[in-house]
């Protein structure tokens, strides 16, 4: 297109003998914009910081694994809990979303690429300088401690006084620009860049989730920003938000961070009903029962997440009033919820259900999903949540859904979806044994936590005094998790056997594919389709299928394909606020050293980040991309006539 | 792709020159769609301050501070700003780059005396009340926000002198008109804060 406006305005002949620049290897992966492989780095990334997670999951459970056990100080275990949430909801479950939106939403409507590939690459960079960033905390004076919702006054600079929490505010501060900057990205994707015929209500229903919730990103993320700012100004600069004495307020961080933080709950588990929404008509061989339904129950989920931010403040003292509306609005989620669950059993009621993998784990997510659905109405009542608060009854309901829920819904789109990204088959054998280990070892390790809260065990207790019936529950719990652990090293032992195998998997390798993605090759060529697909009704390629057609229609001619450059500016930007990020955290410290005083003390870090990105942004700017064309005898398959 | 290849060679210059692609649209819509994300973190920064603005700590109140003439010179500024980055846009719809060029060049240069202002009125609340960032949770929500909003401000400032420079190199084309358009949307969103500001903070503040 860039061309296009050269020959309106210069007399520049049409330049389609552009020099391709190729790049290989590692300088492949930090300049791609292609979102196929981008999806593979943010599953990489996201897995990687997901084991980070798994671990301190695993020192959490042994120390609590027997009463007064001293593995772990209070300190190091405030600061496990603290990066166990935080690393596993921002760096771990939400790239990994990221991953799967990416390497299936542009193919599920038909599209060549995200509208914004350049931005796509940002995100994911972003992302991973923030999540780095955090992480860097253990090695640089004390990881953040004062848990992952940060409440304050426990997280001011009175009371927790590394720089932990400075870590939290600025790590997840640049990690948020990321998934911010990601949301916006699919929005305008999934509304602009559908194929012909690809209606909204013929759309799949994982882009329809990939919909929602990147309308909820866009209109969640930037309050947390701000309560971030706050926290990082009343920390750094000495601003008085949440210091009494001055006047601050410390509910107003939990407003903030839960007007966030409960649509948030739903960014993450929207996704997962998509995968399971896509997963079990596949292996059922019945479409969708109550499609539109099922959109309009997504729509309503959104909507209300909004509404019932408060409900994980009942304790705070908002009053009978406030909290006899919070508790209302949290149940009625549990109506379109409902829905969903019903729709899943009568997909699969009559259907010709075969147990792959995939829908093993979208099997296991109903009841597993369901009975954390069932806790969530029990904690939605305000009298009852006063003796739940702060228990381990707590700690069960969100891990059921966010585990039990989110985690088996990935575990289905990956097993799902890897012969798409990877042109290779996960083992179907090691796939159940993931499948039954993580299963069985999730119920032990949360059901049990459900009675240990209603005895009343604290939750971010870092240890716990013998016979108050505590010791062998949370036996159990630890034992439950060893197994969790087994099932995702079965995963990942599956996943290195499958990439020595040959790359051999067919276009629709579960045989009964419904959607636009298994009518291209596995792994699908840079330019995705060779010419767009023409959509004729939900679920389109089962549709031709069902005509006797062996692929789609095309809606165009074979052509020449414009892809956009590689470039190496979105990771040079998000270097860039890194450093800065760095260098405004340390601003107040005393080095004791002259030069590094200075460098911090006088914003000299700080500004050559900012140089770095802004500059990155300017290059952006001046120099436009005029990408590069695929010519048609280039195009896989083609054959000159 | 190949839409907008055949709607960008017609001859004659688009009227909407903007939407004209592919890449033009998709940059006007998340552009809407990235101010509605900032309409909710401008929304957060303004139930922050009515949540603090009268937790003074015993140092300067609303009333004693501001001083409505120069609040209400900086806001006349930036509104015929507002006004002056239409007239751009006007022109560039009539395809004359050098009207747009100079209607941008005069949004920028009121945006920058709105700064100037801005910075003094700072300054001065600084320097002759004693009224700091740390001073008490009202000049702390006082100063994130409107200061929020002049780095908005800034931002602009130096974004729409960018595209001026490369409206005099590559000319008004498919490719710079996005641009243009976007950052007078950008530049109306901020005049919109403003007025907000205008309201919660000052007059409110005065009255209130």
């Amino acid at each position: 297109m860039a061309q296009a406006a050269h020959t309106l305005n210069s007399s520049k002949p049409l330049g389609h003998g552009h020099s391709v620049k190729r790049h290989t290897g590692l300088m492949d992966w930090l300049t791609t914009v292609d979102h196929k492989k981008i999806a593979i780095l943010y599953l990489w990334a996201g897995g990687l910081f997901f084991g980070i997670g798994g671990i301190e999951a695993l020192l959490i459970r042994w120390q609590l694994i027997k009463p007064m056990n001293d593995f772990l100080d209070a300190q190091t275990f405030n600061e496990l809990i603290t990066m166990h949430g935080t690393t596993m909801i921002f760096l771990g479950v939400m790239p990994i979303i990221f991953a799967l939106m990416n390497a299936v939403i542009p193919l599920q409507i038909g599209a060549r690429d995200v509208a914004f590939p350049f931005l796509n690459a940002l995100g994911f960079w972003t992302f991973l300088f923030g999540g780095i960033l955090l992480n860097l905390s253990w090695v640089m004076g004390g990881a953040p401690d004062a848990g992952w919702t940060a409440y304050t006054p426990l997280s001011t600079s009175t009371y927790s006084t590394t720089h932990g929490v400075d870590f939290y505010t600025i790590g997840l501060q640049i990690a948020g620009l990321g998934t911010l900057i990601g949301g916006i990205n699919f929005l305008a994707t999934i509304i602009t860049m559908r194929a012909p015929g690809m209606t909204y209500m013929r759309m799949p229903m994982f882009a329809w989730t990939t919909f929602i919730t990147s309308a909820i990103i866009l209109f969640a993320f930037p309050a947390v920003t701000v309560g971030l700012v706050l926290l990082t100004f009343d920390r750094i600069l000495g601003a008085n938000f949440f210091e009494v004495g001055a006047g601050g307020n410390p509910v107003l961080w939990q407003h903030i961070f839960w007007i966030f933080g409960h649509p948030e709950v739903y960014i993450l588990i929207l996704p997962a009903f998509g995968i399971i929404s896509e997963v079990i008509p596949t292996f059922s061989r019945k479409r969708l029962f109550g499609y539109s339904s099922m959109v309009f129950a997504t729509i309503l989920i959104a909507f209300l997440g909004f509404m019932v931010w408060a409900h994980h403040m009942f304790t705070t003292g908002l009053g009978p009033v406030a909290n006899a509306l919070f508790s209302v609005s949290t149940m009625l989620i549990a109506v379109p919820t409902g829905i969903k669950i019903f729709n899943w059993l009568f997909t699969m009621w009559g259907g010709q259900v075969r147990f792959t993998t995939p829908n093993l784990f979208a099997a296991g997510f109903i009841p597993t999903f369901t009975m954390g659905g069932v806790t969530g109405v029990m904690l939605a009542s305000a009298p009852a949540d006063f003796q739940f608060h702060d228990t381990y009854f707590v700690v069960a309901h969100f891990h059921y859904v966010i585990v039990g829920g989110l985690v088996l819904g990935l575990f289905a789109g990956l097993h799902y979806w890897w012969p798409k990204m990877f042109g290779r088959m996960l083992s179907e054998k090691l796939g159940k044994w993931t499948f039954w280990t993580f299963i069985i070892g999730f119920h032990l390790t949360f059901f049990v936590q459900h009675f240990l809260g209603l005895m009343g065990m604290q939750r971010r207790v870092f240890t716990y005094l013998p016979n108050q019936q505590f010791d062998l529950l949370n036996l159990v719990s630890t034992i439950g998790a060893g197994l969790m652990s087994v099932g995702t090293i079965i995963f990942l032992i599956n996943i290195y056997l499958t990439s020595r195998k040959p790359a051999d998997a067919a276009n629709d390798p579960w045989e009964d594919g419904r959607t636009l993605e298994w009518t291209i090759p596995s792994p699908p060529p840079e330019y995705n389709f060779k010419q767009t697909p023409l959509i004729r009704g939900i679920d389109a390629f089962w549709k031709e299928k069902m005509a006797g057609n062996k692929g789609m229609t095309p809606a165009e001619p074979v052509g020449s394909i414009h892809m956009p450059s590689a470039t190496i500016l979105p990771f040079t930007m998000s270097v860039g606020i890194f450093i800065a990020g760095l260098g405004f955290m340390f601003s107040r410290d005393d080095f004791g050293n002259a030069f590094m005083s200075f460098m911090f003390n006088y914003y000299i870090v700080t500004a050559i980040g900012l140089i770095i990105t802004f500059g990155s942004m300017l290059l952006r700017s001046l120099y436009d991309d005029h990408g590069w064309h695929i010519e048609p005898e280039e195009l896989e398959g083609s054959e000159r006539t | 792709m190949t839409t907008a290849h055949a709607e960008a060679s017609k001859e004659e210059f688009p009227h909407e020159p903007e939407k004209a692609t592919l890449e033009g649209r998709n940059k006007v819509l998340a552009f809407w769609l990235f101010l509605g994300g900032e309409a909710v973190l401008f929304g957060t920064l303004f139930a922050t301050f009515l949540a603090l603005r009268n937790q003074t700590n015993e140092g300067p109140s609303a009333n004693e501070l501001f001083h409505l003439p120069l609040v209400a010179a900086a806001t006349f500024i930036l509104l015929v700003s507002s006004l002056t980055s239409v007239f751009a846009i006007q022109a560039m719809h009539r395809n004359r780059p050098a009207v747009l060029r100079n209607w941008l060049l005069v949004t920028v240069v009121l945006g920058l005396g709105f700064l100037i202002l801005e910075i003094y009125e700072f300054t001065q609340y600084v320097r002759h009340e004693d009224f700091g960032m740390t001073t008490s949770a009202f000049s702390s929500a006082f100063y994130t926000l409107v200061g929020f909003h002049g780095a908005h401000v800034a931002f602009g400032i130096a974004w729409i002198s960018i595209l001026i420079g490369q409206l005099m190199r590559k000319g008004l084309t498919v490719v710079t008109a996005p641009k243009v358009y976007v950052s007078a949307m950008y530049w109306h969103f901020i005049d919109v804060v403003w007025v907000f500001i205008f309201t919660v903070v000052y007059l409110l503040g005065k009255v209130g």
